[in-house]
């Protein structure tokens, strides 16, 4: 097990820039996910971390030794593709030894680490079969189970569950999740889906354009997103961004979104705000769960306003609702009993001790 | 506009559709069975002749009796052909050619498309295509330098490779190579990137990529090109007829041709046999290759 780290490391395709430079460190035993929208640079990151990709530019360090040239099969670590890339003509038992047997590892040792590594994936009784008698997950699993009897310094994982369908994904995810509670090596796990991401990671790294927009824990990225790209990557439904300005009236910082909608914002977040100018275009950001139905006691920072339902969603626990603010289409979530139909009328009431002011022109969050 | 609408969707139209269907799918059937038992004619009716021909006797052959009938029925034609020293002879040299080639081919061939298809280099791609386009130049344009070429390389170096039936491992492999390599490009290019990635991370050196993983994967486009390897130096005819002579060093086609032709009198009783005879072993190995052709050892491998 090791730590890896990411020095300026730059990826070119002829003239294309595919990563441009990538800071980035890996503690013992993490597990990391890169994320982010298809050509964003997040899988060649972490095929140059298994050396499948030569690197540009930059240094990778993979247990505090440069790997820049050092081939995929010398860094010790084990990688999970998308298409499972079983070798299609041997048996799980086969396709998991297949490293071992390479290497030379005694014959008993290598049966102990199979019949662990089948025993944690449950897929004992699968061990003589060979991969096109097995469904999707079972695959998956005997893909996970190939880089776990190899028992490398680090777990790379290429998109792992975008061939199997939603409900296996779920199971799956959590089947990924307790081998890492188990095993404990490092993990770098690419995925293009936030939620994947959220709910798998110690550390998110959203990734744009080849290069890092934001490292965190899920929760920071989720609560204090960086830029406006982060904050609408993740979380689902999107942050709602409705453009607006600040300004001052009776004494009190406001958002100004039209001349007939004003929030008053709350003490704390116009403290933050003070500075910023009052001419510059912005965005005020709001996750769906902070603008629900008006409750009848008034709460410090909760502002309410009418808006005209579009469209309702009913999800079953909440529904999704979404109507217009100056043209914007804005998305809230409310009680499935708070009278929400499409077309009609609603009292709302947006919770602005959770907003977010953001530069309209730049995509920073202020 | 609207009545057009209401029309599609009137109920009765349905059943008539379907009808129609089952009954374009009986016409394709009955011209597929027309013109499979077309080609089938064509195809098994000389065949017939031949066995017909073999099992009667030289003089029953001339006689004008019907020629698709045997009245006096012998196996003296097998009997005089198997016994036959010279014909024994032609036999070993057309398997041992075989034999020799399909290997040199196969040494040659899949570790050359292993590297076009997957090593890339500075100019695989092209070079893939001139692999190909050398099978497009015909044989009947190359024996005639070629056999300038040996008669050189004889007078150079002292060693006379005309007339000797081994002349044929170092010529046939221009023919089955080029075609060997490109059908395995194809069946290699078909092999996910994945899979070879891998093995590289598994620990796999290229050559057990090679070995271990794409020949298992592959097999079914390996037996395919075996097969046009063995079929094409088992009937080559051209290359043999020109660069060996003697009796001792002649493959089968040739053999046949020139002994049992004496002048202007032909043994067609025997003719027929050996031809058969000969078309015996690519039969076999077709029968039991078969199967390889077409299990889909590849299924399963990724996604699919």
């Amino acid at each position: 097990m090791a730590d890896v780290t990411l020095r300026k490391v730059v990826k070119k395709y002829d003239d294309v820039e595919a990563v441009r430079g990538i800071d980035l460190d890996i503690a013992d035993h993490e597990f990391v996910v890169l994320v982010g929208p298809s050509g964003c640079g997040k899988s060649t990151t972490l095929r140059m971390i298994a050396g499948l990709e030569d690197i540009t530019d930059g240094d990778i360090m993979i247990g505090g030794d440069v790997v820049n040239d050092v081939p995929p099969k010398d860094r010790d670590i084990a990688m999970v593709f998308q298409n499972y890339a079983l070798y299609p003509h041997m048996t799980v038992a086969e396709n998991m030894s297949f490293g071992l047997r390479l290497k030379r590892y005694p014959k008993a040792e290598i049966k102990t680490r199979i019949d662990e590594a089948a025993r944690m994936l449950d897929i004992v009784e699968l061990v003589d079969r060979k991969p096109k008698q097995l469904s999707g997950g079972q695959r998956q699993r005997v893909a996970m189970g190939r880089a776990i009897v190899r028992n490398p310094k680090v777990f790379l994982f290429d998109e792992p569950l975008s061939n199997l369908d939603a409900k296996l994904r779920v199971q799956m995810r959590i089947e990924i999740k307790k081998v890492h509670q188990k095993v404990r090596t490092t993990t770098v796990y690419v995925t293009h889906d936030q939620v994947e991401a959220m709910t798998l990671a110690d550390r998110v790294v959203v990734m744009n354009h080849g290069r890092i927009e934001q490292i965190g824990t899920p929760n920071e990225l989720y609560h204090n997103p960086a830029t406006k790209f982060v904050a609408s990557f993740i979380g689902s439904p999107a942050m709602n961004f409705i453009p607006c300005r600040l300004e001052e009236s009776g004494g009190k910082l406001h958002a100004r979104i039209t001349d007939r909608l004003a929030f008053p914002l709350p003490p704390k977040r116009a403290a933050r705000y003070q500075g910023v100018s009052r001419t510059d275009k912005l965005l005020l950001g709001l996750r769906p769960e902070h603008i629900t139905e008006a409750s009848p006691h008034a709460e410090p920072g909760v502002e309410n306003f009418d808006a005209v339902l579009d469209v309702t969603e009913p999800m079953g626990m909440e529904t999704l609702i979404y109507f217009p603010i100056d043209g914007t289409q804005v998305c809230g979530r409310v009680n499935p009993n708070a009278g929400a139909q499409d077309g009609a009328p609603l009292r709302l009431a947006v919770d602005l001790n959770n907003m977010h002011l953001l530069n309209e022109v730049s995509g920073a969050v202020i | 506009m609207t009545s057009t609408v209401v029309i599609d969707k009137a109920a009765p139209t349905r059943p008539v559709k379907l009808r129609s269907m089952s009954r374009d799918r009986t016409w394709a059937l009955r011209w597929s069975y027309f013109f499979l038992t077309l080609f089938a004619v064509f195809a098994l009716v000389p065949p017939l002749y031949m066995v017909i021909t073999s099992l009667k006797t030289s003089a029953e052959i001339s006689a004008a009796t019907n020629p698709w009938w045997v009245y006096h029925p012998t196996l003296s034609n097998y009997v005089e052909l198997l016994t036959s020293n010279q014909f024994l002879t032609f036999f070993r040299n057309s398997a041992l050619v075989s034999i020799f080639v399909v290997t040199i081919t196969m040494l040659i061939s899949v570790p050359a498309a292993f590297a076009l298809a997957r090593m890339r280099f500075w100019g695989s791609a092209t070079l893939a295509t001139g692999v190909f386009l050398t099978y497009l130049i015909p044989e009947t344009l190359l024996f005639l330098p070629l056999f300038k070429m040996f008669v050189a390389f004889g007078d150079l170096t002292g060693i006379q490779l005309i007339n000797k039936w081994y002349v044929l491992l170092v010529i046939y492999p221009t023919l089955t190579v080029p075609f060997c390599t490109w059908i395995m490009i194809g069946y290699f290019a078909s092999i996910p990137k994945e899979l070879d990635e891998a093995a590289i991370i598994d620990g796999a050196s290229w050559f057990q990529t090679l070995t271990r993983i794409f020949i298992p994967v592959a097999l079914p486009g390996l037996i395919a090109a075996t097969i046009f390897a063995f079929t094409v130096s088992w009937a080559q005819f051209l290359y043999p007829l020109v660069f060996t002579t003697s009796t001792d060093q002649l493959v089968l086609p040739v053999g046949i041709v020139t002994t049992l032709i004496k002048g202007d009198v032909f043994a067609w009783g025997q003719i027929m046999t050996g031809a058969l005879l000969g078309a015996a072993p690519p039969l076999i190995i077709y029968a039991f290759l078969m199967d390889y052709y077409i299990a889909g050892l590849t299924a399963g491998a990724t996604k699919g």
